[in-house]
């Protein structure tokens, strides 16, 4: 539970959300992500340490520079968290389409 | 399988949107949510009462195979407009969970397709947090015995004497 409450917290703000979409498409420095947005380098930064420590973003060294990439077995820990609940009403709505569906033809 | 139901959940946020886009008119759609027998089929459940107007209310209920009741639950209706809205509440009864305000949108898109959108709005963060966690993913039937489960673990003594 501990666990899931720091990962939700990481994707409770609009700049990190922004951040781990961004991230998902390549591998990229802390400058390079701060590019993209009006904030300030420092304000990106405390971002980028909050999803660090949530380990959504991992760090790799490569020469001098330190590169942000994703990790996606925390991005599927958000995603499994909340698909039961939506398989559940899949499931009911399908049922729903299928009995009216049904209910139609009939009439 | 596709899975065409969106669940958009906001963190800190005491409220959830389910929206699902069907291939049915919205007249079957809404029908679908007011014809207590046709309520029935989809939901799994029995309807013991459901009054479709405004200060109306509702009542379900499920059975497991042996004609146990495992689940009830019951809420009024705040509002309705034909083919448009339904709002109404909802409880799980004998359960810690609190009421929950539900506003559902019926929308045409075409004659032949429709959208439904779920507004839920929850007490609190945790209570909304909580019935996410609940384990739902193995069919209505199931979750709603392990729901019970998890109530007979948290139930007080007033709902084993109304047992």
């Amino acid at each position: 539970m501990e666990l899931r409450r720091d990962v939700f917290q990481a994707i409770a703000d609009p700049t990190r959300r922004a951040i781990i979409t961004l991230v998902a498409l390549q591998a990229m420095t802390p400058s390079a992500i701060a590019e993209n947005f009006a904030s300030s380098r420092q304000t990106i930064s405390k971002h980028i340490q909050i999803l660090t420590e949530c380990e959504i973003l991992q760090q790799e060294q490569t020469g001098r520079e330190i590169y942000y990439q994703l990790n996606p077995k925390k991005l599927k820990a958000i995603a499994d968290f909340i698909e039961p609940f939506r398989n559940l009403w899949d499931d009911r709505f399908n049922k729903l389409e299928a009995v009216m569906k049904k209910y139609k033809s009939s009439q | 399988m596709e899975r065409k139901t969106k669940i958009h959940a906001e963190e800190g946020r005491q409220e959830l949107l389910i929206t699902r886009e069907f291939e049915l008119p919205v007249e079957l759609l809404f029908r679908a949510y007011t014809d207590p027998e046709i309520v029935e089929q989809w939901m799994g459940t029995k309807v013991l009462k459901l009054e479709n107007k405004k200060h109306g209310s509702w009542q379900f209920e499920t059975s497991d195979p042996q004609g146990n009741v495992v689940f009830q639950s019951n809420g009024v209706i705040h509002d309705l407009v034909l083919n448009q809205r339904i709002t109404r509440t909802f409880e799980m009864d004998n359960t810690p969970f609190a009421v929950q305000l539900e506003f559902l949108d019926f929308e045409e898109l075409t004659s032949d397709t429709s959208k439904l959108t779920m507004h839920i709005v929850f007490k609190s963060v945790a209570d909304r947090d909580q019935l996410l966690q609940l384990p739902f993913g193995q069919g209505l039937n199931m979750a709603h015995n392990r729901l019970q489960n998890i109530c007979n673990r948290l139930k007080d003594k007033n709902y084993d004497k109304a047992q």
